[in-house]
């Protein structure tokens, strides 16, 4: 069965097509990891995943319910969650307040009813000794770890990374590996938008290249890496 | 002793300018919203409870009661379904709606109520003091300033240990994000008008017991909310008291002087602080 699935969806700005007639499938529990040049479309297709730009053809499904015109809010308490490539936290809420929010509003529950799972959360991204700092003062570690409690504590079922490994040191990228490891492990599907190759591959169970736009590869992350197209479009980056 | 007295009187004033701010803030501070209208919903709120209280014959304290779910709901559905629309990128188009609302509304209240200056009955009330040894004060206007704090405490509370409030700080913080947690920005921010319209309320309630009112006195109450929004530093409610009080202040001051320097003082204050502290006494950290 799978989770989501996009059929045909194109999106485009102007003369420009950032999103032409993406088709996949991903069934539920896989860890998908999206690859790409520099505006390859791939943050696009994450916002038409999210809701946040609605594409001009094609239809997206989510757990198999058409989800094409579906606003942010529905498509976050169906179970879509999202981190951003650029932390967004609420600066001047703390960071519990920040799961808190996200927890309530994201799985429509009380504050009561999410307090214990959002301390656990953030004991699992390594959070808890900052719990009641705001997040504004947080390293750029911490604000990506940030992004993915906050993400996991609106209870996801599919769950979308944003570049969150870019710029960490490799001893950080580590950590943050192991914790995504982790939320994985639990039955959580992803999709991963990375350029840190060997942190995605170290992850994720099929791949997915984008170039403008298209789809020219999708399969199992030794097979794509091995193609020859994928290597031209790679070139000058270390794989 | 005098002094004191005047100095006294002026804190107190300062209360009210208070109350007139903080639904003010509210809005600005959640949605980045510059309600031009908020004096002259303030007289309508003032002209609501005059119409129940003559009405019913009920005191201005029961009818202000009655007339706070009426104008909290009447501010949801103004944001929902005005104001709402109104917000973007773009700054003008509030500015130039709720302008436009406030020329509106005073037209409206000009044609139902005539020019002629009303005031709430407020009974014994109204001559009411307090001897406390060095100065007499009133208790209307102790009353006005125990409410500003009263209003400012709860609406702390509500915005620091609430769940509403997290989703408001939330969504003033980044109305975007906030929406991917799956909150509804265009519902926070008509319970965030609904909330200010109480406050309104509350302003309404002192102001006509307090002073006289007209269809035409609103755009005055706005300027001296803005002063006191701003001198206190744009997001903090104490500062906002602090702001109506340093306005409280320098008009009693000035008054002592010159009973036609009144306005002027407070004026010539809020240019004060300005010119020392552009951004306000307590500015929030970032923004």
């Amino acid at each position: 069965m799978s989770i989501l699935s996009l059929a045909g969806v194109s999106k485009s700005y102007g003369s420009l097509k950032v999103t032409d007639d993406v088709t996949f499938d991903l069934p539920e529990g896989q860890a998908l990891g999206i690859i790409g040049p520099n505006g390859a479309g791939k943050s696009t297709l994450f916002n038409l995943i999210t809701g946040n730009v609605l594409p001009d053809a094609g239809r997206i499904a989510f757990d198999g319910r058409d989800v094409t015109r579906t606003p942010p809010m529905r498509r976050c308490l169906a179970g879509i969650g999202r981190s951003f490539q650029i932390p967004q936290p609420f600066d001047r809420l703390t960071v519990f307040e920040n799961l808190l929010v996200a927890a309530t509003h994201g799985r429509g529950q009380g504050e009561a009813a999410v307090v214990r799972d959002c301390a656990d959360i953030l004991e699992r991204c390594e959070l808890s000794a900052r719990a009641n700092d705001p997040a504004g003062g947080l390293s750029l570690l911490g604000r990506k770890r940030l992004e993915l409690a906050r993400a996991m504590a609106t209870r996801p079922r599919l769950l979308l990374l944003d570049e969150i490994a870019g710029g960490l040191t490799e001893g950080e990228c580590t950590a943050l590996i192991r914790t995504i490891r982790d939320v994985h492990a639990q039955g959580v599907t992803i999709i991963w938008i990375e350029h840190v190759l060997h942190a995605l591959n170290s992850v994720v169970e099929r791949l997915l290249v984008l170039d403008f736009g298209r789809v020219i590869g999708i399969g199992e992350p030794g097979e794509i890496m091995a193609s020859q197209e994928v290597r031209e479009i790679y070139l000058g980056i270390e794989i | 002793m005098i002094w004191i007295d005047t100095l006294v009187q002026g804190v107190l004033l300062g209360g009210l300018y208070a109350l007139f701010a903080v639904g003010l803030s509210i809005v600005f501070g959640i949605m980045r919203l510059v309600n031009l209208a908020h004096g002259d919903l303030i007289v309508v709120a003032a002209y609501l409870i005059l119409v129940l209280v003559s009405l019913t014959g009920l005191s201005p304290f029961v009818a202000a009661l009655l007339a706070a779910p009426a104008m909290a709901g009447a501010g949801w559905l103004l944001q929902r379904h005005v104001l709402n629309r109104t917000l973007g990128t773009d700054i003008l188009p509030p500015l130039l709606v709720t302008f436009g609302l406030s020329i509106a509304l005073q037209n409206a209240l000009l044609e139902g109520f005539s020019a002629d200056s009303q005031r709430l009955p407020a009974g014994p009330l109204a001559t009411a003091s307090l001897d406390l040894g060095a100065v007499t004060v009133g208790v209307l206007p102790l009353l006005t300033f125990a409410s500003a704090i009263a209003v400012i405490l709860a609406l702390n509370w509500l915005f620091y240990r609430t769940e509403l409030g997290r989703a408001f700080r939330a969504t003033s913080d980044d109305a975007v994000t906030a929406s991917l947690m799956g909150i509804r920005p265009a519902t926070i921010f008509a319970t965030a008008t609904a909330i200010a319209m109480l406050v309104v309320t509350v302003a309404a309630l002192y102001l006509g017991m307090r002073s006289n009112f007209d269809p035409n006195i609103g755009p005055a109450r706005l300027i001296y909310a803005f002063e006191a929004v701003i001198i206190g530093g744009l997001g903090s409610l104490w500062g906002t008291l602090a702001g109506g009080i340093i306005i409280g202040v320098a008009q009693t001051v000035g008054a002592a002087i010159n009973p036609e320097w009144q306005i002027l003082a407070g004026h010539v204050a809020f240019l004060v602080v300005l010119l020392f502290r552009p951004r306000g006494l307590f500015p929030r950290a970032v923004d």
